[in-house]
C-alpha cells in the first residue's frame, strides 16, 4: 500500500451519523479504508467511581443510568450481584416480573436500532415505520412503570411494581400490533431487492474471528455464534420460558438485522407466555441495607449483548467496587476487523450493525492501528495511573477533592 | 427593523434548524429527542429541521451533563453556530448535572461552558416537554438580537393517572 496516498478523515465527536459523541479517524486510500483510529471517552462520567460513594440503593437509579436503553439491563445485572452476596432468594413473581421488562425492552431496543440502520443507509421510511411503531412498546413501559425510559422496575430482592389483569390485556393487545409490524419488517428484509443488496457483504466478520474477539450478542450470533446468556446461564425467570435462539450465517450486516427481527418474533411468544403463566405470590423480598462481605458477577443478556457486573461488598450499606462490563466495549473491538478493505460508505452503517452504546462503554481506551496491527488496549487501571498522572503532571491533583467528596457524601 | 431583519426574523422562526448534540448523556435524552422528531409527536411540524452541522444550525440542543472531554468540543461547536444562536438543555442532567454531579469528570449542567436559553429538566424527558420548551423558545426568537434575558424553564408534568395507568 502506498501509504503517500493514505488521506484521514475524522469522524466525529459530532457527526451526523453518531447519535453519541466517539472520535473515528478513518483512514483511506483511494475510497477502500486502510485503517481506523478509535478515540472514546467523551462520555467518561464516571459512574463507576461515584457508585463507591453511594449507597446500594442509589446506585440502582445510578447505574440505570449508564445507559438509557438497557435501562432493565445494567440495574438487573447489577442487583443480581447484590442479591448473590447477601444470599437474596428472588420470588417467582418477581422473577417474571423482570423478564417481562427485560423483553420489553429488547423489544423497543431492536426498533430502536432497525430505525437507526434504515437511517445509516438512507432508508428513512423505514426509521420513520419502526419508531412509530416502537411507541407502542414505550407506551407499554410507561403504563407499567411510570417512565418511558430508565424504568426503575427493580428493588433489591425483587421487582418494584406488580402488573394487574388490565395490564395483561393490554400488553396481549400491544403485542399483537408490534408482531404484525414485525412481520412486515422481516418481508421487507427478505424481499426488498435493494437493501439486500446494501447490507449483504458488508461488515464480514467469520465465526472464528467472532470467538477470537469475544463478540457478543446478536453481532455474534448473526456470524454463527449459537450463545445466548439466557439459555446458557438463565436467570430471572429464563429457565421456564421456551424460546429459541436465533442465528443466521451471513457474517454481515444482513445477517445482523436478520438476527434482530428474528429475536423480536422470539420475543412476542416470551412476553405472551410470560403473561399467561406469570405465578401467584409476592413480588419481592425484603433486602438488608447493609450488604455483608463478599464480591459475586453476575451476567445478563442485553440486547446488544452479554452484560457483565461485578460487585465486591465491604459489609457496610456502599459497596467497595463496581465494575461493569458492557457488550459495546467487545463489540468494538470487531469493527476495525470488520472494515477491513470496506468502503467509506459502510462506516456508518457498519459501525450502526453492532448496535454500539458508547455512553454504556466509556470506561477504557483502545487505540489500534490496522497497517502495523500494533494495537494497544489499555485496561482501566491502566487508563485510570495514566490518566491521574497525566493530571498530575498538569499541576492538577483530584486526591485532595476525591478525600473531601468522600468526606461529604458520608 | 429593516425589512430585511424582518424577513429573515420570520424565516428564522417559521423554520429554526436545530443541531442536536450528546454532550455525554445516558443515551435516554438522546432516544427521546429522536423520538420527538419521528411521526407520534413530529416537531418537524413547527418547521424544525434536524442538521448536520453547526454552521447551519440556529438551535442547539444538548443533552447529558458536561464531561471534561466533552467541554472543549462543545464551545468549539457553539463558536461554529452563526449568530443569533440558542442551546437548550435538554435533560436534569444538562440543566445542572443531575444524578451524576459530583463524578470526578463532571462539570455540571452545560451553562458551566456556555449560556443556555431553555431548561427542560427530566430524566429523561418526555417528547411533550421537549415540544413545549421547543415552542416556547420559538416564540423568543422573535428577538433577534439575543438570547433571552431570562432563560425558559419548563416545568416537570404533574404526576398524572394517565402516566401511570
Ligand atoms: S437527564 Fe437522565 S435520562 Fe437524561 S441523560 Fe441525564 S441521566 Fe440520562
Amino acid at each position: 500500500m502506498d501509504l503517500n496516498n493514505v488521506v484521514k478523515i475524522p469522524i466525529g465527536p459530532q457527526h451526523p451519523c453518531l447519535k453519541e459523541p466517539a472520535c473515528f479517524t478513518v483512514s483511506l486510500n483511494g475510497e477502500r479504508l486502510a485503517g481506523l483510529d478509535l478515540r472514546l471517552g467523551y462520555n467518561h462520567r464516571g459512574i463507576e467511581k461515584a457508585a463507591e460513594s453511594r449507597t446500594y440503593i442509589q446506585n440502582i437509579y445510578l447505574i440505570e443510568r449508564v445507559c438509557g436503553i438497557c435501562s432493565h439491563s445494567h440495574p438487573s445485572c447489577y442487583i443480581q450481584c447484590v442479591e448473590q452476596i447477601a444470599g437474596l432468594e428472588v420470588p417467582a413473581r418477581g422473577r417474571y416480573l423482570r423478564s417481562l421488562i427485560g423483553e420489553l425492552e429488547r423489544v423497543h431496543s431492536h426498533l430502536l436500532w432497525l430505525g437507526v440502520a434504515a437511517y445509516e443507509i438512507g432508508f428513512e421510511t423505514l426509521l420513520m415505520y419502526s419508531w412509530r411503531d416502537r411507541e407502542v412498546v414505550m407506551d407499554i413501559l410507561a403504563m407499567l412503570t411510570g417512565n418511558r425510559v430508565n424504568y426503575a422496575a427493580n428493588v433489591i430482592g425483587g421487582a418494584n411494581r406488580d402488573i394487574t389483569e388490565d395490564h395483561k390485556k393490554d400488553i396481549l393487545k400491544a403485542v399483537d400490533v408490534l408482531e404484525e409490524r414485525t412481520k412486515y419488517y422481516i418481508e421487507v428484509a427478505t424481499e426488498e431487492a435493494t437493501l439486500i443488496a446494501r447490507l449483504s457483504n458488508v461488515g464480514y466478520i467469520s465465526l472464528d474471528d467472532v470467538k477470537l474477539m469475544g463478540t457478543a450478542g446478536p453481532t455474534a450470533r448473526a456470524s454463527g455464534l449459537d450463545y445466548d446468556v439466557r439459555r446458557d446461564d438463565p436467570y430471572a425467570a429464563y429457565k421456564d420460558i421456551p424460546f429459541k435462539v436465533i442465528t443466521d450465517t451471513h457474517c454481515d450486516v444482513y445477517g445482523r438485522a436478520l438476527v434482530r427481527v428474528g429475536e423480536l418474533m422470539e420475543s412476542y411468544k416470551m412476553i405472551r407466555h410470560i403473561i399467561q403463566n406469570i405465578p401467584d405470590g409476592p413480588i419481592a423480598v425484603k433486602a438488608p441495607r447493609k450488604i455483608p462481605a463478599g464480591e459475586a458477577i453476575s451476567r445478563y443478556e442485553a440486547p446488544r449483548g452479554e452484560d457483565v457486573h461485578y460487585v465486591r461488598s465491604n459489609g457496610t450499606d456502599k459497596p467497595e467496587r463496581v465494575r461493569v462490563r458492557a457488550p459495546t466495549m467487545v463489540n468494538l473491538l470487531s469493527v476495525p476487523k470488520m472494515l477491513e478493505g470496506d468502503n467509506l460508505a459502510d462506516v456508518p452503517i457498519t459501525i450502526a450493525a453492532i448496535d454500539p452504546c458508547f455512553s454504556c462503554t466509556d470506561r477504557a481506551i483502545r487505540v489500534s492501528d490496522l497497517d502495523g496491527g500494533n494495537a494497544k488496549v489499555m485496561t482501566w487501571n491502566e487508563t485510570r495511573r495514566f490518566g491521574i498522572d497525566w493530571y498530575r503532571k498538569n499541576g492538577i491533583d483530584f486526591t485532595d477533592l476525591n478525600k473531601r467528596l468522600a468526606g461529604r457524601m458520608r | 427593523m429593516g425589512i430585511v431583519n424582518k424577513l429573515v426574523t420570520w424565516s428564522r422562526v417559521k423554520s429554526p434548524w436545530i443541531l442536536h448534540f450528546n454532550t455525554g448523556a445516558c443515551n435516554a435524552c438522546d432516544i427521546e429527542v429522536v423520538a420527538s422528531i419521528t411521526p407520534r409527536y413530529d416537531v418537524e411540524r413547527f418547521g424544525l429541521l434536524l442538521k448536520g452541522t453547526p454552521r447551519h444550525a440556529d438551535v442547539l440542543v444538548c443533552s447529558g451533563p458536561l464531561t471534561r472531554q466533552i467541554e472543549s468540543r462543545l464551545v468549539r461547536i457553539y463558536e461554529q453556530m452563526a449568530h443569533p444562536k440558542f442551546v437548550v438543555a435538554v435533560g436534569t442532567c444538562a440543566c445542572s448535572g443531575g444524578v451524576f454531579n459530583g463524578c470526578y469528570n463532571i462539570k455540571g449542567g452545560i451553562d458551566s461552558a456556555i449560556p443556555v436559553s431553555a431548561y427542560i429538566p427530566g430524566c429523561p424527558v418526555r417528547p411533550e416537554a421537549i415540544i413545549d420548551g421547543v415552542v416556547k423558545l420559538l416564540g423568543s426568537l422573535q428577538n433577534p438580537t439575543e438570547a433571552p434575558a431570562t432563560p425558559i424553564v419548563i416545568n416537570p408534568p404533574e404526576e398524572s393517572e394517565e402516566l401511570h395507568g
